[in-house]
């Protein structure tokens, strides 16, 4: 004797968010039953087992079934098959997009492709992330990447209105998206101290104002926010002048130590690597029209500047004074002609360092 | 040319992608009626195309209109090869056809294709331009409106019920014909939905033309039903109760129920003819108001101070007239039940008849609105009445039998290209042994079993069939009732006197529960007692109905949902054998789910089942029986005994394992009496100002025995004295019957459940609303099961479902699953279908009963007033016309009466006919009070009809409360389709009625591993379904469809070829409908007001 066939369907589709959630996570329906035992759900209604095996398969069915709506979210707000009220819309659509910090660490960066995919089962393996929630976080990054790369305009904007996303999570997918277009190395052991959030932080600032659209006047461009500007890239290189004019250096130097001494306890060593920290940047900087060093730029972040700052027992505040001089002593300069330039590049580059001077 | 169609094919959505080379797809659409077809451009390279199409007009018959669906075929446009077909949109164009419905239908609706589901959606518009047609033989019957509810529909009024219509249409099922052979499974799944879709469009035309024949407009309670007969083909056939409804004007309703319809006098000529042979409606001359269209009352006067426009001094005269008829018919109805004891109506009684009748009428000719026009068989598939329509109700009555299938001889079949309809009664002449005849023998049997119960008609009617390879089961049950004779058009019902001396002087809220049929000459052996109500008039101990608890019923505590259920096995076989084999099963199933139900109904101290519903299913190796209803304690009825164990022998060695039940049991009654609420009112009351001694006195007088002495002790002892209750353990087998009586979990807590309408003890609701469908099949693995084992399994079946139920819908605790309808088959040899159907709807615990009583009171009243425009002449009159002698005080207790026939055979088929099991009875035993001081008396009976309405019914409370819209949520573009089995929707009023919504749907699959299995092909199956449904709602401007229900649900798997099918047959009536204001009150307010206001103008 056995259940051949076990269904329930409710004229409003019945959910239930916390096997929703289990579904999410890539539980198999024995241990999504499991599980919801465990939570004591049996109590409430004096449910068996049987019972409980049979409400989660249903559950199971219908989420698979929606699951092809959810890849276009748009579709699930009119779409004629479910009934389902507008607020339970939007909570199925924001969990279906969510995604685990730590799995999203591992690919941020890497080429959305099937070689990564294939890469999952590790990932699952490290992270200890399902391989089916894997599977669906990353192909729901492939998704938003796919859909918002033919698609003119603000980034963020567009996956939130394609995708119906929250503000905050449209934005850590437009990181997402900014990061694997541009295949950001955030890989590196040097760089396993940073969080997603600290890239997605990092991202936010270079979209709004190292892109194409951060300029403004080119509303409404493919891949505004996606494509750094190739032009500043290309002003950047004038920045060089700060570190190859031995003048314009010393003058730098002496304009930021003067502004420092006797504020912080690092002075002497903040004096001794001057020159050393400032080559850092100015050379990030001007390389940054290679799409290779470009990949680098946080490795490069750290290793130039980061790193030495931390040897030298910096604090953070140390860290912000240093940079707050460092950026508004070049506007002193007087023979240093690339204010704006400077200026579009430090104020990244110092929020960026903020964030990620951390331990 | 009576009808142009014009149909526009606007854009479609979502298409599926059709060309894998580019990802899209070039979509072209076919637009077919009847044979003219037209053709959009193609849409190139778009999976949402917008055709906006020109106006594509067919000019057609409005016969065809109603028989012929639109049709809608999506296709993707190939240049090398044939075009391939996306899906199909059937449009039933009938809501169209109404003057009052939906004037246009437009909409997205999903484009379904039988092998992949719904693909995409299109957006299309539709409209009819229909020109008068006045040709008197015309062959359609636009304009008759259907509805599946089986009560008077809100905002409707019904002036005459006409009665019984039937229907039935045959043909060859396509999936059997050679060309099935050739064709692909596609082409033949659309030829059978095709074919459906014609023979329900042709059957309710014929419905329609019957109704109009009768003089009525509408169709009420439309059960329609598909017999898949396989080889021998495929019968749809259609019951329903035809009626003349005129539609209430939303605005003014409340006030203008109270107007007396003053054209609906009825001939005066008392027509005596019993039943008509012929199947021509008995049709009295035409009333002038009634067979016309309805007749919209806006014009009268709403204000809701003035009183009801009828005359004062009508009423008057009518009062006088009436009582003097009733004094001079005293002795004669006397007389006349007293020869009534006879079977049959002697000459004398069809004179007292006569005479009886002509009394009857001058009173309904003065009093009435309404009339009952009922035909050969006085049958309605109603469920529900106005108040004071139902006078008695007798018990249920039903029949069954089992027929040998033979292929449908049908001369057109050769022809199977066009699908030519066949009526099959025009067949039969020919062909004695037909469908039709089939039913005309089952119907008989009900009507005579209804007769023995001292009833002239049946209500709650309904029928159904089982199928199983060649063998047939008929099955038809209702309720014995006496109506209102003031409601009967004369000379239809072919019932004697006996019904009609008794005018009820009882009190509504338990009138309908005392004995229609003879003290003496009961039909069965039953224990009667005086009513515990009014404590004039003799009630049964039980009483089973197949109807919805009238709102008026007086009641204590909850009701819930008791079910029997039964397997058998038996022995595989072929033609009569088998058909033998199963027709000598039958009354033992009936008669043990019968004592189920009984048992469980002691079990919850309670004494009354409603809702009623038996079906057996056969399979090729076992019968299932599944009874399901709502028990509730009915405060007219003596309290329920206990149950009590017995061993064999007294000195049995398991004395002890017995007292051991026996406890279990009483525990069990003990809860079940404190989780049901059952505090019935103490009996305390009973003294004051009641008029026990004098009825008590009279029935000694008639009584042929001299039981005399104590009638009310013997209630107060009623516990454990009844043989009926004693279950005597002689062997393992009763006790585990036992057991499995005691397996049945209550609720828990927070939940109710009933299969009824209302649920008897809540009418609070809240707005929280959901209708659900669930199938589950189980199969059994074990070969060698026995009777118990199986019975064990199918009472688990059950059981698990409700507890699943109950879990899944937690979050709406606290909540009531109403109008559970559970539906079992045997689809395979060792699988058991269970398919169940209801809403669960929340309500406020809070809010106490007596809380909520004001309010919906007037509403109640109003509710009753808008359906019948009478119940205050109902009340006033029930005063005057207790001048009637008690003739008989008939005393019948609670029945286990089956009567299985003895099989017969017949020349071509084989027939065989069980039995039908008749239960309970009511008694009219009648009060002496000569109308002396009339005036004060009837002021009497007014305060009380007052109090009785505040015992309204629950739905009506429901009903009455104001929520918030219906639209719980904005922002989405669909529009929120709820449904529901019920009449209504809580807190939410119908404004329009749109129509009905019939569909047959077929799914196929030949990849049922890569589409979840069958259980997910059938969810996403039933999902695609609701869908269609609530498109096509949305499409006629509707937001709910109420009276929903999924008449059939036939699934067939072969796992192993990775294939399975499933047919689904879904109804409702689709309404729009709107929040209930705040206008609400104060309109029912005014009401009362002037309900009084009537009731005084009515008594001077």
């Amino acid at each position: 004797m056995s259940v051949e066939l076990d269904v329930f369907v409710g004229n409003t589709t019945i959910m239930d968010e916390e096997v929703y959630q289990l579904w999410l996570d890539g539980y198999t329906v024995n241990d999504a039953v499991k599980v919801r035992m465990e939570g004591g759900v049996m109590d409430e209604c004096e449910a068996s087992k049987d019972v409980l095996l049979s409400d989660t398969m249903d559950q199971y069915r219908t989420f698979q079934m929606c699951e092809r709506l959810l890849h276009s979210p748009a579709k699930l707000a009119n779409q004629l098959l479910f009934q389902i009220p507008p607020h339970r819309q939007i909570m199925l659509i924001e969990r279906y997009y969510a995604f685990d910090d730590t799995f999203v660490r591992e690919v941020l960066g890497k080429k959305l492709s099937k070689g990564t995919k294939k890469d999952l089962d590790d990932i699952s393996a490290k992270t200890g992330v399902t391989l089916k929630s894997c599977r669906r976080q990353f192909d729901n990054f492939k998704r938003v990447f796919k859909v918002v790369e033919e698609l003119k305009g603000p980034l963020v904007e567009n996956i939130r209105q394609h995708f119906l996303l929250s503000d905050k999570l449209a934005r850590d997918y437009a990181a997402i998206v900014f990061f694997a277009n541009n295949r950001f190395e955030t890989g590196k052991r040097k760089l396993q101290y940073l969080s997603f959030q600290d890239f997605a932080f990092c991202a936010g600032q270079l979209i709004s104002n190292w892109t194409v659209g951060a300029v403004g006047e080119y509303n409404m461009v493919e891949d505004m926010d996606v494509d750094l500007d190739k032009e500043f890239l290309q002003e950047l290189k004038e920045l060089k002048i700060l570190i190859t004019d031995k003048d314009l250096l010393d003058q730098h130097k002496s304009l930021v130590c003067t502004a420092l001494r006797g504020k912080t306890k690092v002075f002497p060593e903040m004096e001794t690597s001057f020159k050393n920290l400032s080559r850092g940047l100015i050379n990030i900087a001007a390389k940054l029209t290679n799409t290779k060093d470009v990949r680098d730029f946080f490795i490069d972040l750290v290793e130039k500047f980061i790193e030495p700052c931390r040897s030298d027992r910096w604090t953070a505040a140390d860290m912000k004074l240093y940079l707050t001089h460092y950026t508004n002593s070049a506007h002193i300069l007087d023979t240093f002609k690339h204010q704006v330039v400077w200026d579009r590049y430090m104020g990244v580059v110092k929020s960026c360092i903020f964030k990620m001077y951390h331990d | 040319m009576p009808g142009k169609l014009k149909a526009k094919i606007v854009a479609g959505r979502h298409l599926p992608v059709m060309d894998r080379a580019s990802d899209l797809t070039d979509a072209f659409v076919e637009v077919k009626f009847g044979n003219t077809t037209f053709k959009t451009d193609v849409c190139p390279k778009s999976l949402n195309p917008q055709w906006n199409s020109e106006w594509f007009k067919f000019e057609v018959d409005d016969e065809d209109l109603q028989d012929e669906p639109l049709q809608i075929t999506v296709l993707d446009h190939d240049t090398y090869s044939a075009n391939d077909a996306i899906g199909k949109v059937y449009i039933d164009i009938d809501p169209l056809l109404y003057s009052e419905a939906a004037s246009v239908i437009s909409g997205w609706f999903p484009i379904y294709d039988t092998i992949h589901g719904i693909r995409g959606e299109i957006n299309v518009i539709v409209k009819v331009e229909l020109f008068n047609d006045l040709n008197r033989f015309r062959q359609s019957s636009c304009g008759v409106k259907f509805f599946c509810t089986t009560c008077i529909p809100q905002c409707y009024r019904a002036t005459l019920v006409h009665g019984f219509v039937e229907e039935l249409v045959v043909n060859e099922d396509p999936e059997y014909q050679w060309i099935d052979r050739i064709r692909t499974p596609r082409a033949s799944n659309e030829a059978r939905q095709r074919l459906i879709s014609l023979m329900s469009g042709e059957l309710q035309r014929k419905i329609g033309l019957k109704v109009l024949e009768m003089g009525g407009n509408a169709v009420v309670g439309y059960l329609q039903c598909f017999d898949l007969e396989g080889e021998s083909g495929l019968v749809v056939r259609a019951i329903g109760t035809a009626c003349t409804l005129d539609k209430l004007s939303s605005g003014s309703a409340p006030n203008t129920n109270t107007h007396m319809h003053p054209n609906t006098a009825p001939a005066s000529n008392a027509c005596n003819s019993p039943s008509k042979d012929g199947k021509e409606p008995v049709f009295v001359e035409d009333l002038p108001s009634s067979s016309g269209p309805p007749t919209p009352f806006r014009a009268l006067p709403t204000s809701s101070s003035s009183p009801p426009p009828f005359s004062p001094s009508k009423p008057c005269s009518r009062q006088s007239s009436s009582s003097d008829t009733d004094l001079s018919l005293t002795p004669k109805t006397g007389m006349g039940s007293g020869g009534s004891a006879g079977k049959e109506a002697g000459p004398l009684r069809t004179l007292l008849r006569q005479q009886t009748q002509t009394a009857l009428e001058q009173r309904g000719a003065s009093s009435s609105g309404l009339l009952l026009n009922a035909r050969e068989f006085p049958f309605f598939t109603l469920t529900s009445f106005p108040p004071g329509f139902l006078l008695h109700v007798g018990g249920v009555v039903s029949a069954r039998s089992v027929k040998l299938l033979d292929r449908i001889h049908n001369p057109a079949l050769g022809n199977t290209r066009s699908y030519k309809l066949l009526d099959w009664n025009s067949v039969t002449a020919d062909e004695p042994e037909t469908r039709d005849a089939w039913w005309e023998e089952i119907r008989q049997e009900i009507k005579s079993h209804a007769r023995a119960l001292g009833c002239h008609a049946v209500v709650g009617y309904s029928e159904s069939t089982s199928i199983c390879e060649e063998v047939c089961i008929l099955s038809a049950s209702g309720t014995a009732a006496i109506l209102n004779p003031r409601y009967m058009r004369e000379g239809c019902l072919d019932i004697g006197c006996t019904d009609h001396r008794f005018e009820d002087p009882s009190p509504p809220s338990c009138g309908f529960c005392h004995i229609p049929y003879d003290e003496l000459n009961m039909p069965f052996p039953a224990q009667l007692t005086y009513c515990y109500h009014c404590r004039r008039q003799k009630v049964p101990d039980v009483l089973f109905t197949t109807i919805d608890l009238p709102s008026e019923a007086a009641v204590a505590g909850k009701g819930c949902l008791i079910q029997a259920r039964l397997c058998r096995l038996k022995k595989k076989a072929q033609g009569e054998t088998n058909a033998t084999a199963i027709s000598n099963l039958l009354p033992f199933m009936e008669y043990e789910l019968h004592t189920q139900l009984m048992n469980k109904l002691k079990l919850r101290s309670m004494n009354a089942l409603f809702g009623l519903h038996i079906q057996i299913s056969v399979g090729e190796n076992m019968l299932l029986g599944l009874a399901s209803a709502t028990g509730v304690y009915l405060t007219a009825l003596p309290a329920p005994g206990g149950i009590q164990i017995a061993g064999k022998t007294p000195g049995d060695l398991s004395n002890e394992h017995i007292s051991s039940i026996q406890k279990r049991i009483n525990d069990t009654i003990a809860v079940n009496k404190e989780l049901y609420q059952i505090n019935p009112p103490e009996l305390a009351e009973e003294g004051v100002g009641s008029p026990i001694p004098e009825p008590r006195h009279r029935s000694r007088l008639f009584r042929s025995h001299s039981e005399s002495s104590d009638e009310l002790s013997e209630l107060d002892l009623s516990h454990g004295k009844k043989d009926a209750f004693v279950l005597e353990i002689d062997d393992t087998d009763a006790v585990e019957d036992i057991h499995s009586l005691l397996i049945d979990a209550p609720p828990p807590t927070g939940f109710y459940s009933c299969n009824t309408e209302n649920m008897p003890g809540i009418s609070n609701w809240t707005s929280g609303v959901q209708m659900f469908t669930s199938v589950r099949v189980l199969r059994l693995s074990n070969a060698n099961l026995t009777n118990q084992g199986l019975n064990k399994i199918f009472t688990d079946l059950c059981e698990n479902l409700l507890k699943s139920f109950y879990f899944k819908l937690r979050s709406m605790i606290p909540c009531c699953l109403c109008h559970l309808n559970f539906t079992v088959a045997v689809p395979e040899e060792e699988l058991i279908q269970v398919t169940v159907t209801a809403v669960a709807m929340t309500y406020d615990k809070e809010q106490t009963q007596e809380k909520t009583a004001e309010k919906p009171v007037n509403k109640g009243s109003l509710e009753a007033e808008e359906q019948l425009q009478f119940p205050l002449e109902l009340c006033a009159d029930s005063s005057s016309s207790n001048i009637q002698t008690a003739s008989k005080i008939s005393g019948v207790a609670e029945s286990t009466n089956i009567s299985p026939r003895a099989a017969s055979v017949d020349y071509g088929s084989f027939a065989d006919r069980c039995s039908t099991w008749l239960e309970l009875l009511r008694l009219k035993a009648h009060t002496i009070r000569r109308g002396s001081v009339k005036t004060s008396r009837r002021t009497q009976s007014l305060a009380h009809s007052v109090s009785s309405l505040e015992r309204c019914s629950p739905l009506q409370e429901g009903r009455s409360r104001s929520l918030r819209s219906s639209r719980s949520f904005g922002g989405s573009s669909v529009t929120v389709v709820k449904m529901t089995p019920l009449s209504f929707l809580p807190g939410i009023r119908i404004i329009k009625y749109l129509g009905i919504i019939n569909m047959f749907f077929i799914r196929e699959t030949t990849s049922l591993r890569e589409e979840g299995g069958v259980s997910g092909f059938l969810h996403s199956f039933i999902a695609e379904v609701f869908a269609m449904v609530r498109a096509h709602v949305a499409a006629l401007g509707g937001n709910a469809v109420v009276s929903y229900s999924m008449k059939e649900c036939v699934f067939m798997e072969n796992p192993n070829k990775n294939q399975a099918q499933c047919l689904i047959n879904v109804s409702g009536d689709a309404v729009i409908c709107i929040s209930e204001t705040d206008q609400e009150s104060s309109a029912s307010t005014a009401n009362t007001g002037q309900t009084g206001g009537g009731g005084t103008d009515g008594a001077t």
